[in-house]
């Protein structure tokens, strides 16, 4: 008995909890379909009309493709250079080792804000903001996440697999292409994806690097804001939402599969 | 008189202020089964590496066939590793894990795939090419770590521990195979192994390593019936290392009593160890042993019962097919012939410990 209601209240609290986090975003995203134009509050009945504005807006439409360049080539550079991060750091002493993954972790933990008005204060010193400065804010911030995907697949990383690479006539890249990168495949990936979501939903740190003129969705966002929330915003915020849940879905996806695969297969050596 | 193949010539590699080889003297024979045997730490995986190219040595030189190959890195080196792990590629299939050398070699398709097939044949496992290294067993994925060594047709195979993962029935049967292999394939095996039983079975030469010192090399009978010291004697298989003092030849003093034996030329009154086999040791009625003694225990090991017997404070261990109970008053006899004399260690890098 005691035990039942033990369970249920674990549930309720469990409920709750969700009802919390996910309630504003679900009146999101039923707003973006709400017909009613004045009052938000009252559903007025189902329309597409707010998407069918938003593809229709060359604002918005030129700050999506601006996101999603901006989200794509941040995160293709951050992954290449956070893997190399990571497989200089195979061969480095305990120390050195440490010290490098405390230096990349530093974005992550550092306040957005600081990060963005440093980068500027940098760029703005140096050259104009343009878009190159959003691209190499973005990979600044955004390398600590490949790094923390991609070094423990490093560390599982059976080094002897290298070894007989060479042992069977392997120069240092070809072994490096063919056996270590593929080894470390999966982590790469979900290093990418979660860079990509990240570079995506940035506001901060784009906010204060970004050149006048180029808006990525989350400065549009705001900037419309301040003249008032339009329909379209919801509907936009709607497709963000979405995007980002898809990128999430698959990470996870892939991660149970690795788990899946390495419970399988018995304990890694 | 076989050819030298490799030579080790004062190899001493140390990690940090660890001294792991030190002046490293060691030749190997063409087409011989060699193995490095000791206890972990000893140097022998080491001194693989080395001859692999895994690792530089601080000082001495590889030789092989004659010419100096010690900073040749181990893609130039004409040997081939099996290693303690598979280390197979896990992303590819046996096919693409056995033609990895080859492909590297430039080999046309058609012969490489007759060699991946003759390998595969070779380890008894035709029919796996599509298979994937996760979804064998771990004594087949050891046979494909084989069999993707030895298709590059190497002039010496290296062997770290390769069986260390298996269990006893499959160890064993590797045992044989591996003797099969090097028997069809005809090249150098030098295999690294901690179970002194897998080096009496497969080996022509056995090489005893502890602390980074060689403490004997030579056949296995050798090994286990002319142990050079009681490291050697200790190490492979069980014994009963006594203090003892050599009287003059052919008798040897311990606890008091006087045992015949045969060995000579040791000087008189020179204190030694000496080496019983727990196999050579009969127990008899107590008038008729040497010593006279008490059972205190007795364990059912299969082929034979093993028995510690208490006489002059020392537990004698002794393996018998007939059971003596614990408790029992016996006596020990042994065979002079069963008798083994070594000099005590001379400096304390030589010294080992003696277990109780």
């Amino acid at each position: 008995m005691v035990k039942k209601v033990k369970g249920a209240a674990g549930k309720l609290y469990l409920v709750l909890i969700l009802l919390l986090l996910y309630v504003p975003i679900v009146i999101l995203i039923v707003s973006s379909f709400n017909a009613s134009e004045k009052n938000k509050a009252v559903w007025g009945g189902f329309t597409l009309n707010a998407y069918k504005e938003l593809i229709h807006d060359e604002t918005v439409m030129s700050a999506l493709y601006t996101t999603l360049l901006l989200a794509g080539g941040a995160s293709l550079i951050a992954t290449v250079l956070g893997t190399l991060v990571c497989i200089g750091m195979m061969s480095m002493k305990k120390y050195s080792k440490s010290f490098i993954l405390g230096v990349t972790q530093i974005p992550l933990l550092n306040s957005d804000i600081v990060t963005g008005i440093a980068l500027m204060l940098l760029f703005t010193r140096f050259s104009e903001l343009s878009f190159t400065t959003m691209l190499v804010a973005h990979v600044t911030f955004i390398i600590p996440y490949v790094v923390l995907s991609v070094q423990p697949k490093v560390v599982q990383l059976n080094l002897s697999t290298y070894e007989a690479a060479l042992d069977l006539g392997a120069s240092h890249l070809y072994a490096m292409w063919k056996v270590v990168l593929p080894e470390i495949m999966p982590g790469i990936l979900s290093g990418f994806l979660l860079a990509f979501t990240m570079s995506l939903d940035d506001f901060s740190v784009t906010y204060f690097t970004k050149a006048p003129g180029i808006h990525t969705m989350s400065t549009m966002i705001n900037a419309e804001y301040r003249k008032g929330i339009q329909t379209e915003i919801y509907a936009l915020s709607t497709i963000v939402f979405v995007i980002v849940l898809f990128v999430l879905f698959i990470i996870n996806r892939r991660s149970e599969k690795v788990a899946r695969f390495e419970a399988e297969s018995g304990v890694e050596m | 008189m076989a050819k030298k193949l490799i030579e080790l010539i004062g190899i001493t590699k140390s990690f940090g202020d660890k001294t792991i080889l030190d002046e490293m003297d060691l030749f190997m024979n063409e087409n011989r089964f060699l193995t490095l045997l000791g206890p972990s730490g000893c140097g022998k995986t080491t001194t693989l590496r080395i001859i692999g190219g895994f690792e530089t040595p601080d000082s001495g030189q590889v030789l092989f066939e004659g010419a100096d190959i010690t900073n040749l890195p181990p893609n130039k080196r004409p040997f081939n590793t099996v290693f303690q792990k598979y280390a197979l590629f896990t992303h590819m299939n046996i096919e693409e894990n056995i033609a990895f050398g080859l492909k590297i070699k430039n080999k046309s398709k058609d012969y490489i795939k007759d060699k991946v097939k003759y390998a595969l044949k070779l380890v008894n496992l035709d029919g796996y090419e599509k298979r994937m290294p996760d979804s064998l067993s771990g004594g087949q994925q050891q046979r494909i770590a084989i069999a993707r060594a030895i298709v590059n047709e190497p002039r010496v195979l290296l062997l770290d521990e390769p069986l260390g993962a298996l269990d006893l029935k499959l160890r064993q049967d590797m045992q044989y195979e591996l003797i099969r292999l090097k028997n069809e394939l005809g090249i150098t095996f030098i295999y690294v192994t901690h179970d002194q039983e897998e080096a009496l079975t497969m080996s022509d030469t056995i090489v005893v390593m502890n602390k980074g010192y060689i403490q004997q090399i030579g056949t296995p009978e050798d090994i286990y019936n002319e142990p050079q010291n009681a490291f050697v004697a200790d190490f492979i298989g069980d014994s009963n290392i006594l203090h003892g003092i050599m009287i003059e030849d052919c008798l040897v003093e311990i606890f008091g009593v006087k045992f015949r034996c045969v060995d000579e030329g040791f000087g008189k009154n020179k204190p030694v160890d000496v080496v019983m086999r727990p196999e050579d040791i009969v127990l008899t009625e107590p008038e008729k042993g040497i010593i006279k003694g008490k059972v205190s225990s007795a364990i059912f090991k299969g082929v034979h019962y093993e028995m510690e017997v208490e006489a002059c404070g020392f537990e004698w261990l002794v393996h018998s097919t007939v059971l003596a109970k614990p408790g029992k008053e016996v006596g020990i006899w042994i065979d002079p012939f069963n008798i083994q004399i070594m000099n005590k260690p001379e400096s304390e890098d030589e010294e080992i410990f003696i277990e109780e």
